[in-house]
């Protein structure tokens, strides 16, 4: 069958109650499983018990314990898959989930494709043929959504930071290969120092995002909260009321990835990821178009939304093409401006859609709790979710953060030892490639291209 | 009106080197062969550089030689001088390069075919490919004549419409001024035949006489030379060789090009084809990399019997004025004569993503194709098409499974698999960086990867055969001893391991494990190892290096038997890519434009992801379920 190596990936949605399945399948699920779990006595080897037995005890990083869990031994090919199965339920909360995680995949396992175990089960013969089709659709359906979400997920800064990483590394790939390719033109006389150096200087670079990573500084998380309102309803106030201090709100750099400004705002243990669309404050006529379209394109990426209605003055056009746009999304009208007369009610608004429709003045911090209280509703009745995704994306990022790391530190033994230039050039593109998959690019005819472009070669 | 009719097994068109190895491989097979060439006097011209081999092209040559082609053999009899490249890196990049006296090449080659049995040679041009019920079934030449075949090969190299260009002066002429073929393209477009046009050039050949070598630096050749041919007794190479000369293009050079751009056909746009960026002319590099104030210019001989030099790193399509001030500009070559004008030619060749892996037309059976006119670049590559073609034209007609090197096997089978499934927008060149198992597919072990293919192909002698199996049994056996054998930490191996600069052993080592230490290797080992068996070079060679890299080696050698389970899914000829809903459109569009044979190919297609793969995967899965 196809499959030589064994995956892993959190089984279950992830949901507040913090309870959650990692399944690790294929030929070293066990063997795998065995090196992180240990039993309450240490005595107890996975490798020895019988198929279909759970086992309680504890996970390891490493030195650390990451939760105390029951792990389900199933031996293929009776299991979902059909290869050897782990699951490990894990009742620590989120945070244990993923560091257990970690340790599956930091034991060897690799992280799994969206819909990999599906596809496996179907390969084994588990699944019906009639459910071929299905399988398929799941497959490129996840693979897509996976690819729009990890890319969402990364930060500007942070995309950038692997990108040019990936640049420098691809740089010395195309010297390399270019003085191999004509040895008569490019000499590599005294490289391996330059490239040690440009090497632990990546390496680094590569840790420092890691470390990020872990500190969770690296990945936008929470329940993405987009504010949308046309000019002047009081986005902006609303914004400073629910960070709490009146600041100017630029913690991420605007004109990235999106022009947009970010803020991580915590609502009764709810995180929300802020997203203002006020980022654009000019005046002239065609903001307004762009400020709509900006509302569009968000709304279509935000879990929630808050409208700002300015209630001291009636609804025009504006606010009609903001309520088409949202029509369908999870939507909070806020009626602002309260402490003003009022030509906008909150029964008018009703009307218009399902959603709540709060009364608040943003200038004066006032239905903060209120607005809270809703959100925190919506959360726990499962209106609101965080998105599975991000668990299942960040695993991924940091899995080819480190792997990209250790192919670099074998650049690193490689120079230490004298090999020949033709070897860094191996594990270079190991990195490079490691690096594209957090980007979702593949190596393609990159090299080819760099060498070209870059290099002056031939007769 | 009655014509000339004959009858052959295959017609091969084209004498280049991809048409050469095309017609000796189906001679040598058995099959009645005419090979039809505009001029019987340009078989086996080398219109361009004078070299054989080269980085990743010497492993091209390597190749077809373990294959049982012919161009090595050839080289090793007329070469004047030879250079193994990147010596001081890793063996897997090691390459041969020979400098060919031209003419010797030529007529060498020539007199093989005109002496080998079963091959017919005939000066014609072919205009029309016949064609039918989507089968090739001969050729019909410019006088009407019709040559009734059972395959066919097209080896027509820059010939097809060509055009040479220099300055605002254009006529239609194939390389070194030969007659084009300029029927042809229309009969393969009739057919179906997807066109693309090309573009390369060449620099000027200037007057030995004419130059002062004294203001150059000259490059000899190697000094123990190493032969291209397994066959080739290494003793037969260590000849008298000619150098070669270096020097600079400079700041004035540059100048006068800059100048003159607007007179460059190039840049008018006068020139349509695309041309490689590997291989830029001299206004392109000054253009392209305006930073660098100078560019190297070899100068080479064209043979032992002329003086024509030929001026490496200077082709040129700027008008004969200019490209005499330009020569000129360059020291040693203030008095420069030009025998011949550098210029660019345009041609027509085929987009070869319409052939399968075995380089026959997926829409036109039994016709199969080779070089340059499949869009690639380089004598090496067009022979080395030329042969794997020519082998499958013979196995098509006798019913045989076609050969297909796969990309694990050979550089002759990156280059294929490129040239197939990859877009190609430029003349393809060989290069060591496209070969993603390199480590494994080295010139040196070419004879271990693909003697045994040629074996049974039939283009390899049984000796030959035997040779390879006995030198892969003496290899292993050694490798095997070396790493049983083990030594001490004696105050001998001990003062041995002081002398390279090596660690001093506190505990028995293999000897195997001291091979591994960067400052060491087989040979150096031979002082502490008393029961070392007398072996030729070529096994010590192999022996050193599986140790050495062991490594690197075993990690490859993993990559590939992944590689090789995707290779091995054959997706069916009739598959209806439309069908499978879950293909995402960009995929379902490439998967039918390149109709590849196997999952692995398709997995190297650009547009198709893996998830795309996975969709496939699933969807065999389900046909093949179906069928039980």
């Amino acid at each position: 069958m196809m499959s030589e190596d064994t995956i892993a990936a959190i089984s279950t949605a992830m949901s507040p109650s913090g309870i959650g399945i990692v399944r690790i399948s294929g030929p070293g699920a066990i063997e795998t499983a065995r090196k992180i779990y240990r039993s309450p006595g240490g005595k107890k080897r996975l490798e020895n018990v019988p198929s279909h037995t759970i086992h309680y005890g504890y996970i390891y990083d490493r030195d650390v314990m990451a939760d105390e869990v029951l792990v389900m031994v199933m031996r293929g090919p009776r299991s979902y898959t059909g290869e050897d199965t782990v699951e490990i339920n894990c009742h620590g909360g989120l945070l244990a989930v993923r560091r257990v995680l970690e340790a599956v995949l930091h034991a060897g396992a690799r992280m799994a494709d969206p819909g990999e175990f599906t596809k496996r089960a179907f390969l084994n013969g588990r699944i019906d043929l009639s459910q071929a089709e299905a399988v398929m659709d799941v497959i490129n359906a996840q693979s897509v959504y996976a690819l729009d979400n990890s890319l969402s997920q990364l930060k500007g800064s942070v995309m950038r930071s692997i990108r040019k990483i990936r640049e420098e590394i691809l740089y010395e790939i195309a010297f390399i290969e270019s003085a191999l390719d004509d040895p008569e033109h490019i000499s590599l006389e005294g490289y391996p120092e330059r490239l040690g150096e440009k090497t632990a200087l990546e390496k680094e670079r590569i840790e420092r995002l890691i470390r990020s990573f872990s500190e969770g500084k690296m990945i936008r998380e929470g329940i993405r909260t987009v504010i949308v309102g046309k000019p002047n309803a009081g986005k902006s106030s609303l914004m400073n009321m629910l960070v709490g201090e009146e600041k100017a709100i630029v913690t991420d750099v605007a004109g990235t990835t999106r022009d947009v400004l970010e803020e991580q705002v915590m609502l009764e243990g709810i995180s929300l990821r802020m997203m203002d669309t006020a980022g654009i404050r000019e005046t002239s006529d065609v903001v307004e178009q762009i400020g709509v379209e900006r509302a569009r394109k968000y709304a279509r990426e935000a879990d929630l939304i808050l409208y700002v209605v300015d209630g001291s003055v009636p609804l025009d056009e504006n606010d009609r093409e903001i309520l088409e746009i949202i029509r369908d999304r999870k939507t909070i009208v806020l009626l602002n401006k309260n402490d003003l007369p009022q030509v906008v009610t909150r029964e008018m608004l009703k009307q218009l859609g399902t959603w709540p429709v709060l009364s608040i003045s943003a200038g004066n911090r006032q239905g903060v709790e209120e607005l809270e209280e809703q959100i925190r509703k919506m959360f726990f009745a499962g209106d609101l979710q965080f998105n599975d995704q991000i668990y299942i994306t960040n695993a991924r990022h940091k899995d080819a953060l480190e792997k990209a790391r250790d192919s670099l530190k074998m650049v690193e033994d490689s120079i230490a030892a004298g090999m020949p230039e033709d070897f860094f050039s191996i594990d270079l593109m190991d990195a490079y490639e490691a690096l594209g998959t957090i980007l979702g690019e593949s190596v393609g005819e990159d090299l080819v291209n760099e060498i070209f472009s870059k290099f002056c070669t031939g007769k | 009106m009655s014509v000339l009719t004959e009858t052959y097994d295959v017609a091969v068109i084209g004498a280049g080197h991809a048409g050469c190895e095309a017609a000796l491989a189906c001679a040598r097979l058995g099959m009645e062969t005419i090979m039809f060439t505009v001029s019987v006097d340009s078989i086996a011209m080398m219109p361009c550089n004078p070299n054989i081999g080269g980085t990743s092209k010497g492993h091209l040559v390597r190749e077809i030689d373990a294959l049982g082609g012919e161009m090595g053999k050839v080289i090793d009899r007329t070469f004047i001088q030879s250079k193994m490249l990147n010596r001081s890196k890793g063996p897997a990049v090691h390459s041969l390069r020979a400098q060919a006296d031209k003419k010797n090449y030529s007529n060498t080659m020539r007199r093989i075919l005109e002496n080998t049995d079963h091959l017919t040679i005939r000066q014609a041009e072919v205009t029309e490919l016949i064609v039918e019920d989507g089968q090739a079934r001969g050729v019909r030449t410019f006088s009407g004549a019709e040559y009734r075949c059972k395959a066919v090969v097209l080896c027509t190299g820059t010939y097809l419409k060509a055009r040479c260009i220099y300055g605002d002066v254009s006529y239609e002429t194939g390389p070194n001024g030969l007659q084009a073929a300029t029927h042809l393209t229309d009969s393969l477009k009739k057919n179906g035949v997807e066109m693309f046009r090309f573009k390369t050039g060449t620099p000027a050949r200037i007057d030995k006489r004419s130059i002062d070598f004294s203001k150059m630096e000259e490059q000899k050749g190697d000094e123990r030379v190493v032969p291209f041919s397994f066959s080739t007794d290494p003793g037969d190479v260590q000849i008298d060789q000619v150098s070669c000369w270096l020097t600079y293009t400079n700041e004035e050079t540059h100048k006068i090009i800059r100048e003159n751009l607007d007179r460059s056909p190039l840049f008018s746009g006068t020139i349509k084809g695309t041309g490689p960026r590997y291989c830029p002319s001299i206004e392109d590099k000054v253009v392209r990399f305006a930073d660098k104030p100078r560019h190297q210019v070899f100068i080479e001989p064209e043979g032992l019997d002329t003086n024509e030099m030929y001026v490496g790193g200077m082709s040129s399509s700027l008008p004969e004025d200019v490209q005499y001030a330009m020569y000129r500009s360059v020291p040693g070559l203030e008095h420069a004569k030009i025998v011949r004008n550098a210029y660019a030619i345009e041609y027509d060749c085929i987009n070869p993503r319409q052939l399968t892996a075995a380089l026959e037309f997926k829409k036109i059976k039994n016709c199969f194709s080779g070089g340059q006119f499949n869009g690639s670049s380089g004598y090496e590559e067009a022979a080395a098409q030329g042969l794997i073609a020519g082998i499958n034209a013979a196995r098509k007609i006798q019913g045989k499974e076609l050969l297909v090197l796969d990309r694990s096997e050979a550089y002759i089978g990156v280059l294929i698999d490129d040239l197939v499934t990859k877009e190609n927008h430029e003349p393809y060149r060989m290069m060591t960086s496209r070969a993603e198992y390199r480590l494994l597919l080295r010139q040196d072990n070419a004879d271990l990867r693909l003697r045994e293919k040629g074996y049974q192909v039939g283009l390899v002698s049984e000796e030959d055969y035997q040779k390879v199996l006995e030198k892969k049994r003496l290899i292993e056996e050694e490798i095997r001893r070396v790493e049983h054998t083990h030594v001490g930490a004696g105050e001998k191996v001990n003062e041995f391991l002081a002398a390279q600069g090596s660690t001093p052993l506190t505990s028995g080592s293999s000897l195997a494990e001291l091979i591994r230490r960067p400052e060491l290797n087989y040979e150096l080992l031979a002082a502490i190892d008393e029961k070392r068996p007398g072996l030729r070079e070529d096994v010590r060679e192999q022996v050193n290096i599986n140790i050495k890299y062991d490594g690197y080696i075993r990690r490859q050698m993993k990559q590939v038997e992944q590689f090789k389970k995707l290779e091995k899914k054959m997706i069916p000829e009739d598959i209806d890519y439309d069908a499978i809903k879950s293909l995402r459109i960009e995929a379902v569009q490439k998967l039918k434009l390149y109709q590849p044979a196997n999952i692995g190919q398709a997995s190297r297609i650009s547009g198709v992801s893996p998830a795309d793969i996975s969709v496939l995967l699933v969807y065999l899965q389900g046909r093949a379920g179906e069928n039980h």
